[in-house]
């Protein structure tokens, strides 16, 4: 999709990446968790601590694709007050404290529509926002959202998983832009121990029909996991585990935590 | 968007894609799309099988005890005062809902698929009994959510389901009620899916499952627009049925939409009032939005959050509709109205001293919408109502409102 444009923030990163030698590290933080103003400091210790892209999960009633941890902390953020609009200041206001690396919004579909498209998709561009995972939203739904994606230069990013067939992922092509985002697991979100056995071959699958980075989200939630991860991944997502530790921590002490599993993930704890 | 709206061929609806006009679709987590997929081809392959349909006819027949009668109720018509008005009597099958109809078909359809393992929702229960009964006659496994609200205010069902061999997880998220079982049924699927077959109660879901529940509950309406043409020799003028999810309305509605002398009415729950914020009227209160995997009306804030819905029939109590509902409703083929749970409990009481039937909560909504909708009829004019279960799972709930009501 990034044709004679300039690259996205999103891709520029994964180049950057790439040319080190080095792989993404993707954090996911529910907006406006554990506390409403908690994201605005807990982005910028994700940064300090080896993150190189966040994914701001934007609170919804229904999560059906998430597991308790996450379900958990997007009720909280609902209770406290967090809104479509917030999640957009949030993001604001990273921008002007100077956070650089790539922003994506990941939320359901609902909210989304109840916003409107185009003005979702107008005020993340204006917001500094550079992509959006919707997980309720198929490809074979997605034709508005991603045509204004493009009109603004955001990059619409989609999930596949180890069930989806070869010509699901072909499908892809073109339509998507940013990276892939691979589903290590058949299940919802949620900490695991182990990562599937099978990983390896369901990424060389998707490599091969796409040439776009990819990115293994699911269940992980150690420093082996991202060592093991990143050997045929460009990079990885965290979502629960690291949830669950803010969870744990007091809200006081929730960037330090966040800082600190980070450079454990990295391997510099 | 009414310009959205094609004109009437609504028979055959939906589109290949699951649309009804601007509403249904697919909008399914990744995970569960080839899942879906191989559904629809499941779907489509038996649908034009003669075998599938001798072994479910032989089923509903012997079974469940198809076809329901068609009675005329002389002491409610009498009490009503307007019309002639019928009740089609699927409290009278077995387990006691409409719901069993939809069970057999689909349990059926998952047995030639090969899925040993049936997960299902259920609000009042009457789903989950009719999946369990299915499943411990096909030898299934079966797992059943139920929001821990309705785990306690039916209870009966919950111990038929038990006895039946299901196992029944009591869900504590959200509103604790059939919304919170369908997302927690849902994540089971997505967990378990190359084994496990999700087995949905109303015509709500992605796209294959709006229409095929409707399909195997269409059989009220095919038996309904037999039945009234011979005892009175013609079509009714008007067809009364309570939406939950909406799939014992659309069962009766659909094979009387071509006929558009038929007046359509669905009955939604109106709990303490469409004013308040306490109700599960989606239709006349909605938004449109996307649920469970379907476009559709749906009850939320400004935020796009998913309102808590309340009625105090569980069978109701869901912020959500079956997609063709909202594609009628915007067509103007059937009319919505909310019915609160005062008037519920009235036309349940009712029923029971005029006819010596106790229908079940989600159905006494249908029988006070009849008394309303009665009052500009005549005596010469013709309604049905669809009573879709009987109340036996609901004289907890009843004696409960009643004593303190009353
Ligand atoms: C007797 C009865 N009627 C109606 C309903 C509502 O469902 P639907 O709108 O899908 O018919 C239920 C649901 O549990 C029910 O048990």
């Amino acid at each position: 999709m990034t044709t004679a444009t300039t690259p996205s923030r999103i891709s520029q990163a994964f180049a950057d990446l790439a040319a080190r030698g080095e792989k993404a590290l993707m954090p996911y933080v529910t907006v406006g968790h554990p506390l409403k103003e908690s994201t605005l400091e807990i982005v910028p210790a994700l940064v300090e601590g080896g993150a190189t892209m966040i994914e701001l999960g934007i609170p919804f009633s229904d999560p059906l694709a998430d597991g308790p941890t996450i379900q958990r902390s997007g009720y909280q953020a609902l209770q406290n007050g967090v809104t479509m609009e917030f999640c957009m200041e949030t993001a604001r206001q990273l921008r002007q404290q100077g956070v650089e690396v790539p922003l994506i919004l990941m939320g359901y579909y609902n909210p989304v529509l109840r916003y409107g498209l185009e003005r979702f998709v107008a005020d993340s561009a204006e917001a500094g926002i550079d992509g959006f995972i919707i997980p309720d939203l198929p490809p074979d739904e997605s034709a508005e959202l991603a045509e204004l994606s493009q009109a603004y230069q955001r990059d619409l990013i989609f999930m596949v998983a180890p069930t989806s067939r070869d010509q699901h992922i072909a499908s892809l092509s073109g339509r998507a832009s940013g990276f892939v985002y691979c589903v290590s697991v058949t299940g919802v979100t949620g900490a695991r121990d182990d990562v599937s056995a099978s990983l390896s071959g369901f990424l060389s699958r998707v490599r091969s029909a796409l040439d776009l980075p990819l990115a293994v989200g699911f269940g992980i939630s150690t420093p082996e996991h991202v060592q093991e991860i990143g050997r045929d991944a460009d990079g990885v997502i965290v979502g629960s585990a690291l949830i669950s530790r803010l969870d744990e921590a007091d809200p006081a002490d929730a960037p330090a935590v966040a800082r600190e599993f980070m450079r454990y993930l990295r391997g510099n704890a | 968007m009414t310009s959205t709206i094609p004109p009437f061929d609504i028979t055959n609806l939906p589109d290949d894609r699951g649309r009804f006009g601007e509403f249904g679709g697919s909008y399914a987590p990744v995970t569960l799309i080839p899942a879906v997929e191989e559904l629809r081809t499941a779907y489509n392959d038996i649908r034009e099988d003669p075998d599938f349909h001798v072994e479910l006819e032989s089923l509903l027949k012997n079974y469940v005890g198809r076809p329901t009668p068609l009675y005329f109720a002389p002491g409610l018509s009498e009490a009503i005062g307007g019309p002639k008005i019928y009740l089609k009597r699927e409290d009278l099958v077995h387990t006691g809902a409409h719901k069993i109809n939809n069970a057999v078909g689909q349990g059926l359809l998952a047995k030639k698929m090969g899925k040993p393992r049936i997960i299902a929702e259920t609000g009042a229960g009457q789903h989950g009994v009719a999946t369990a009964t299915v499943c411990a006659k096909m030898g299934l496994e079966c797992v059943i959510y139920m929001g821990e609200l309705d785990v306690e205010r039916q209870a009966l069902n919950v111990a038929r389901m038990r006895l039946l061999g299901a196992e029944v997880r009591s869900v504590t998220s959200g509103s604790r009620t059939l919304k919170d079982a369908m997302n927690e049924a849902i994540r089971d699927w997505v967990t378990n899916v190359d084994n496990s077959y999700y087995l949905i109660g109303s015509v709500a879901g992605m796209h294959p499952y709006p229409m095929m529940v409707r399909d195997f509950q269409s059989v009220i309406g095919r038996e309904t627009r037999e039945q009234i043409r011979e005892v009175e020799g013609r079509l009714p003028d008007s067809i009364v049925a309570c939406v939950g999810g909406g799939s014992n309305a659309m069962g009766i509605f659909h094979p009387f939409l071509e006929h558009t002398e038929v007046e359509l009415h669905g009955a939604e729950a109106a709990g303490d009032g469409v004013g308040t914020a306490r109700h599960a009227a989606t239709l006349s209160a909605g938004v449109i939005g996307v649920l469970h995997g379907s476009r559709s009306y749906v009850l939320q804030d400004a935020d796009g959050q998913i309102s808590e819905a309340h009625s105090i029939s569980a069978g109701l109590d869901y912020p959500g509709v079956g997609p063709e509902h909202s594609y009628l409703r915007d067509a103007g083929r059937a009319t919505y109205h909310p019915v609160t749970d005062t008037e519920a409990l009235e036309g349940f009481k009712l029923l029971c001293k005029t006819e010596g039937i106790i229908p079940a909560l989600e159905p006494a909504h249908a029988i006070h919408l009849a008394g309303t909708l009665a009052k500009d009829m005549t005596s010469d004019q013709i309604m049905i109502i669809n009573l879709s279960g009987r109340g036996d799972k609901d004289m907890h709930t009843v004696t409960e409102a009643l004593g303190v009501m009353s």
